[in-house]
């Protein structure tokens, strides 16, 4: 059947900024959907907030906005475009949900839009509870007991049917917060009376519980005639009760026999079919009872989803493209297969390796978090790792997740210095780090039927690790001369890993891969193909294995091997991805074959299609090396690009020039010359550029001289790291004593760098490409709302500068133009500068990609990475036509979102280290729009009226006046506390003496709980933060009362508010404010 | 202990015995499915082949006693990438290497399988050994020359019954085969199917029963005269191994049950058998298709099923007589996937509708038949 004729211009939902549970999975799927609606010769008009993605690429959409993701904006656009179809389906649950939200609106009716994907009948039943529960029964399908209760009487009469241990979860609360599982009916009251409580509408849902039970996924697709396939199916290796994207899984699920997978294969059509998901993919989750079999229907998402994206990559097939086109009514059979191209897609992919997906963690950045893994998703990233056996994936993928000698995942500190019962603790309870705990419990002699009792997991699973212990202990007191070639190569073929092997053998890296090299043992290359080698596959899709026969089959041409950023992590993330996707792109256009590296399957760059060739391979120096190796076999020149992909690949790059691979662009040399403090500073004096004073320490001792020499407050931390990683700001010698002792390992390899603070500056980020003629194109400055002290990460920052002076601003770029030469960049650049008492100082100074490249792209219209690339392909700038620094037509606003919902007892408060996890971006003509746009986005809805409350330190309290004074202006009241209450009063302005917490009741967080207080802006007191401070910011995000933490930030909520007020925010494509860029740069 | 696996074409593979000791020659094939080496061990069409699979991790939830295709396992020999340390499922009886022993199937894991698919892939399929132990791969390259060819061979005898029994006999795993769903019956009336075994799968027969016929199954060398005798509602031509060129007298019985316009439904050999009965021609295929994902169109609805596949022979669509039409396609290589007599009630499909291993989406022909008897 050809495609439906009534759908000539699509609406596209992206999923907004990465945060946990929603990552770059949906860059990937709606690209994929967005190059696949196009490619038919539809008009696609795109709205995301994320500008770190390549959807928001202009080429990828007709039109393309980057606008916040709320019914009223999308009504807005909708208007103004007048798209026939609105495709929900590809934007995760945000995407979904808003869809649903102006389907109920009557938006989609008003404007004669129809869904396509999923109706809206589909998404209630798969949504709602107690819908899909009624749906399931009527089509046969077990479903976990349950039901909702508004009174204890209730709930213990329900647990009756539903059983111990029961799943309690109050209704309408955020992040369920509230819940919990009893195992006794002592336990139960008081869960039931904690839940009834706290939600809002006293009620709570008692579930049977299945914590232990075999935990399955199925992707499926179906199409419009009633075709239905399986693409993947997927085995949980930690059962029920662990959130399935804080589970290790397995593709393709290993310990179902046919009979039993072919019962969930039919379930699976069926709840599909009933559901009414008409065409498109859908992920269903299933449980299984280990002791009988008994399998029951947990959930199913009606769209593309993150396992969809694993399964996507797992197996070659590209579920989002798919799913897009049978959402324009093909069929799968007429949809060709890319990998073979002879034959459909309507099959069921075949694999003959084992995928293996570990989730990656961030919980050093929130000391305080529980790192209980729960029914709430917590990981931030993820990685997978393919092996033609499950032994190997696995070692592959614990590899892949770069958590240093953890990665090693024997002999782990932390859990080795804990007693018997302590390590049950931590097997009996899922956390991060259990499976360090299996294997140090696999070392002490703990039997498989042991840790089976305590974990649940499968018996199958526990085998394999048992085995991999066993390998382990026979290397013990072993060198690696004593070891065989043999013994050798059957532990390579068990997915050790060099430095595993070295750190087992007490020899080093290098020992074990030039033993490897002697032995002949180096890694084939196998192809990901859909259908196990049935038939030829023309898709160079590669991973490596120890095997006899190698795939990879190299051309001469002239190579460049991007190395990619490995699992999301905070201060690592799409930003990254988006840049090394553009690597692709630029050195494509320059004649390069383009040679991917990554690891992370959520991501665009292992789309099968953007590069010509995919390696999907741990990131490692062991990994990478191999494959270049490989790449150099059929001749033609290798070279590597490390500085798209953030540290992952930066690390890299000394060992890999040292090997002898050629790096594209700036040299090593240099990129080691920024990073290095002494060295540094020794070019900036010679340059005559500012910087705070500074100074290296490897010893406590060390560090408090240079303190005092240099003064407090100083900002430590220790040297290469991303993201802020163990950074602060300490103001006195004891918590300079205590960072040293507690939080880095400093040694003479691994410096801390201590630098002065300067406080109450403004800080600016500026990113410029430089090229081998010693030409500096500057992209933009952009502002920092923010204060100093905030990772640059966290801060909210505007292009262009509005507050800085043109003369500062003269500066920089004459700074950055200097810097660039010095260091010879040839390719990103990226700074940051501090302006205070009219000095303008270098903050530190990156040769490569940095956060800020997408958000500046999508800015000024350029797409600074590919630019760079290129570059460092050997263009000057000026054959690429950029003389002159770039300009930005309009006001664009990048602001941060957070995990802290996630995390129960976490401070909110900022500071040196970073903890979003991603971004937004708001653009409009005037600073207040543009900043109002991009709270928006994050999910802070900025009041227009009603009561602030504010609380500032001291030193904060003469430049609050303005802002409150602002505030009144406006007509808010307002509440402060006894200390800045009285100053404001004393200044003139009304305000309502409120109790801070520890003062009395009824008191802030009373009010804030209440609803009486609808804007917060609250500075810390002094230099830790406090109990109180604490208190209230977490009830303000508990009930989403916008809470400022700086002065410049209520400042811009003040001009955001104003903007609202004034004007009703306007839309407007990337595409229109391009245009006139392009009109007004012209000679 | 050690093992090699050597091919006719000179290429030999190195591994380890996980099955019993000893030699055992056949043709090897390559199986694409990822779950259901159980059934696949005792499908009796793979008599005479040696089955690789390409998953690589084999063994994981052990056997099952249920889920058996027959009484014991019916492959020549089989290929493993990696066989599984232990047996993992609530209803695991032992292990697959115990039950590989036990029943005397020589095995091999640790083989490069992927290549050895390619090979097989670009080659076509041929000729193999498997030795264990200490063995010269030169010697066992040479036996693999010898060994007898597929092409010509008549394999139905050697996993055809005895005598006629009515299903399920003693002894034989019943029931429905395992799902959830129990079919839809358009009719009250039990049906009886008289149907020739050239090396039955047990599942068909399941089917039937689910379907509420009863089952004689009948020796493939049965005339067709006594078969009918039994006045059966509907003859059923089975699947089996090899060549069905190689079976005369199965056709010329057939050719005699076609002109008794009792109705006739046939599967991958049957289907093959009753092409040559009915005046088509059969060819081999260069490796054949064998797996549970193949896509398989019906013309008439233009659906897709996913399919079980195994089969080394097809019928040629250019050869059938114009009353009879192309039901169903192979959409990954056009083969002829089934056909349908334009007047008279006949129809076979070449894959496997039974599943056991595989989606039960075209379980449907099972219901078309019983209509095709209620019609009758």
């Amino acid at each position: 059947m050809p495609r439906r004729q009534d759908v000539k211009r699509v609406l596209v939902l992206g999923a907004g900024p990465i945060v946990i549970g929603q990552a770059c999975e949906f860059d990937y799927s709606g690209s994929q959907a967005c190059k696949a609606l196009r490619s038919e010769g539809l008009e696609v008009v795109l709205v995301n907030s994320n500008p770190a993605t390549i959807m928001t690429d202009p080429e990828l959409a007709d039109r393309t906005y980057v606008e916040p993701l709320t019914p009223e904006i999308v009504e807005a656009i909708i208007a103004r475009e007048r798209p026939d179809a609105l495709l929900p389906t590809v934007g995760g649950q945000t995407a979904l949900n808003l869809a649903m939200a102006l389907a109920k609106a009557g938006v989609l009716e008003r404007y004669g839009v129809r869904l396509i994907g999923a109706s809206v009948a589909a998404i209630d039943v798969a949504e709602d509870r107690l819908k899909f529960r009624d749906a399931m029964r009527e089509i046969g399908i077990d479903v976990p007991e349950s039901g909702y209760a508004r009174s204890l009487d209730e709930a213990v009469a329900l647990v009756k049917t539903t059983g111990f241990p029961s799943i309690i979860r109050p209704s309408f609360t955020l992040g369920g917060v509230g819940g919990g599982i009893a195992y006794n009916i002592e336990e139960f009251h008081e869960i039931v009376r904690r839940g009834l409580a706290m939600s809002p509408v006293h009620e709570i849902l008692i579930e049977e519980s299945l914590i232990g039970w075999k935990e399955y996924e199925l992707e499926v697709m179906r199409d419009a005639a009633d075709n239905f396939v399986v693409i993947c199916s997927i085995e949980n290796i930690d059962p029920m009760g662990v959130h399935t994207g804080d589970s290790i899984t397995v593709a393709p699920a290993l310990t179902l026999t046919d009979k039993e997978y072919q019962r969930m294969r039919d379930a699976a059509r069926r709840i599909i079919t009933r559901v009414g998901v008409e065409t498109g993919g859908s992920n269903i989750q299933f449980a299984v009872d280990p002791k009988n079999g008994r399998m029951i229907a947990i959930e199913m998402n009606p769209r593309v989803s993150r396992s969809s994206a694993l399964a996507s990559k797992a197996t070659g097939f590209p579920i989002a493209k798919i799913a897009a086109k049978l959402a324009l009514g093909y069929h799968l059979d007429e949809i060709p297969n890319d990998i073979t191209r002879l034959t459909p897609a309507s099959f069921e992919p075949t694999i003959d390796y084992v995928v293996v997906k570990v989730p990656r963690w961030n919980f050093e950045k929130f000391p305080e978090a529980d790192r209980t893994l729960t029914t709430q998703m917590k990981s931030v990233g993820e990685a997978m790792a393919i092996g033609r056996t499950f032994q190997e994936a696995f070692m592959k993928g614990i590899r892949s997740l770069e958590l240093g000698r953890a990665s090693l995942l024997f002999d782990d500190a932390v859990c080795r210095d804990e007693d018997d019962d302590g390590l049950r603790q931590r097997l009996l309870t899922p956390n991060d780090r259990r499976m360090w705990a299996v294997f140090e419990a696999l070392e002490r002699g703990w039997s498989t039927a042991d840790l089976h009792e305590l974990t649940n997991i499968d018996p199958w699973f526990l085998a394999q690790f048992a085995d991999l212990a066993r390998r382990r202990s026979s290397l013990r007191g072993k060198s690696l001369a004593d070891v065989g070639d043999d013994e050798l190569r059957d532990l390579k073929r068990a997915g050790f890993g060099d430095a595993q092997l070295a750190m087992c053998l007490g020899t080093s890296e290098k020992s074990v891969r030039e033993r490897r090299a002697k032995s002949g043992l180096r890694p084939a290359y196998k192809r990901i193909d859909t259908c196990a080698a049935e038939f030829e596959s023309f898709t160079p899709y590669l991973y490596g294995t120890y095997e006899s026969e190698c795939e990879a089959d190299p051309t001469p041409r002239r190579k460049a091997i991007i190395l990619g950023s490995g699992p999301n992590r905070i201060g690592q993330g799409i930003e990254f991805d988006y840049c090394c996707c553009h690597a692709v792109f630029g050195l494509r256009d320059e004649g390069f074959e383009t040679v991917m590296v990554n690891c992370n399957p959520e991501t665009v760059s292992t789309d099968y299609d953007t590069s010509d060739r995919l390696y999907f391979e741990p990131l490692t120096l062991e990994d990478v090396l191999a494959i270049v190796d490989r790449e150099r076999a059929a001749g033609g020149e290798v070279s590597c690009l490390v500085q798209f992909g953030g540290q992952t690949p930066l690390k890299l790059s000394t060992a890999l020039h040292r090997a002898g691979v050629p790096i594209l662009g700036t040299s090593p040399d240099s990129i080691d010359l920024a990073e290095d403090r002494k060295r540094f500073a020794a070019l900036l004096n010679e340059l005559g550029i500012p910087q705070p004073a500074s100074g290296t320490a490897t010893s406590r001792e060390e560090a408090r001289d240079v303190a005092a020499s240099i003064g407090y407050p100083v900002v430590v931390r220790p040297s290469y790291v991303l993201g802020g990683r163990a950074m602060a700001i300490v103001y006195d010698p004891g918590a300079l004593d205590r960072y040293m002792t507690t939080a880095v390992d400093a040694s003479p390899e691994h410096p801390v760098l201590v630098d002065r603070f300067l406080e109450d500056a403004f800080e600016l980020d500026v990113d410029a490409v430089g090229d081998a003629t010693g030409a500096v194109v500057i992209g933009g400055i952009m502002e920092h709302i923010e204060e100093a002290g905030i990772h640059s990460g966290d801060s909210s920052c505007v292009v262009p500068p509005f507050l800085v002076a043109d003369r500062h601003l003269e500066t920089i770029r004459g700074y950055m133009r200097r810097i660039a030469k010095a260091l010879g960049v040839v390719g990103l650049m990226n700074a940051q500068f501090a302006i205070k008492s009219d000095v303008v100082y270098v903050l530190e100074v990156n040769p490569r990609a940095s956060r800020t490249v997408p958000y500046l792209s999508k800015a000024t219209g350029v797409p600074l990475a590919k630019v760079a690339a290129r570059v460092m392909g050997g263009r000057s700038l000026a054959e690429l036509g950029f003389t002159h620094d770039l300009t930005v037509e309009g006001v664009f606003v990048k602001s941060p979102v957070f995990p802290f919902i996630r995390f129960p007892g976490v401070d909110t408060i900022l500071g040196p280290e970073m903890k979003s996890t991603g971004e937004v971006m708001g653009g409009a003509t005037s600073f207040g729009a543009a900043f109002a746009k991009a709270q928006m986005s994050v999910g802070q809805e900025l009041p227009t009226e009603g009561t602030v409350f504010i609380s500032v330190n001291n030193d904060d309290k003469p430049n609050v006046l303005q802002v409150a004074r602002d505030l009144a202006d406006l007509g808010f009241q307002i509440v402060a506390t006894r200390g800045t209450a009285a100053y404001l009063r004393a200044h003139g302005l009304e305000a309502t003496t409120v109790f801070k917490v520890n003062e009395g009741r009824p008191n802030v967080a009373d009010q804030v709980v209440n609803g009486q207080v609808h804007l917060i802006l609250n500075t810390p007191l002094g230099r830790a933060s406090f109990f109180d401070d604490r208190t209230v910011r977490r009830a303000a995000m508990m009930h989403s009362v916008p809470c400022i933490t700086t002065l410049t930030g209520g400042a811009a909520a003040v001009s955001a508010i104003r903007a609202i007020r004034s004007d009703k925010l306007d839309v407007r494509a990337l595409q229109d404010y391009y245009a006139v860029t392009a009109t007004s740069s012209t000679p | 202990m050690k093992a090699v696996l050597a091919l006719e074409d000179g290429s030999w593979f190195q591994g380890t015995a996980a099955g019993a000791a000893g030699r055992a020659s056949g043709e090897v094939v390559f199986n694409t499915g990822m779950t259901g080496y159980q059934e696949i061990l005792t499908d009796p069409s793979y008599a005479g082949q040696i089955v690789t699979m390409t998953c690589p991790e084999i063994g994981n939830y052990g056997v099952v006693g249920d889920d058996v295709e027959s009484r014991a396992p019916k492959v020549a020999g089989f290929v493993m990438r990696s066989e599984s340390l232990i047996p993992s499922n609530w209803r695991a009886d032992g292990s697959l290497r115990d039950y590989l022993t036990a029943c005397g199937v020589v095995a091999i894991a640790g083989v490069d399988t992927r290549a050895l698919t390619r090979r097989l892939r670009s080659a076509g399929v041929m000729r193999g050994v498997i030795g264990t132990g200490d063995v010269d791969p030169d010697a066992l390259v040479e036996q693999a020359r010898q060994a007898p060819s597929m092409v010509g061979a008549d394999l139905v005898q050697t996993v055809s019954c005895a005598a006629a029994f009515d299903w399920p006999p003693e002894g034989a795993v019943s029931g429905n085969g395992g799902y959830d769903v129990e079919p839809v019956r358009r009719s009250e009336r039990r049906f009886r199917v008289a149907a020739w075994d050239f090396g039955m799968k047990w599942n068909i027969l399941r089917r039937f029963v689910a379907y509420g016929c009863d089952v004689r199954v009948y020796p493939a060398s049965t005339p067709a005269a006594v078969l009918l005798a039994d006045q059966p509602d509907g003859v059923f031509l089975s699947n089996g191994p090899g060549d069905p060129a190689a079976l005369p007298y199965v056709v010329e019985n057939v050719r005699a049950v076609v002109a008794s316009e009792t109705p006739t439904f046939g599967i991958c050999l049957g289907h093959q058998v009753l092409g040559l009965a009915i005046g088509a021609r059969t060819f081999k295929l260069k490796f054949g298709h064998r797996g549970s994902n193949h896509p398989v169109k019906q013309l008439e609805t233009g659906k897709v099923e996913i399919t079980s596949q195994n089969h080394g022979f097809a019928v040629d669509p250019a050869t059938l007589p114009s009353d009879v039409m192309v039901t169903h396609v192979n959409l990954y290589d056009n083969t002829l996937e089934g056909f349908r007599h334009r007047t008279r009630p006949l129809f076979s499909v070449q894959y496997h509708p039974e599943a056991s291993p595989g989606p039960h989406d075209a379980d449907y022909l099972f219901g078309l038949f019983v209509d095709a008897m209620e019609r009758s």
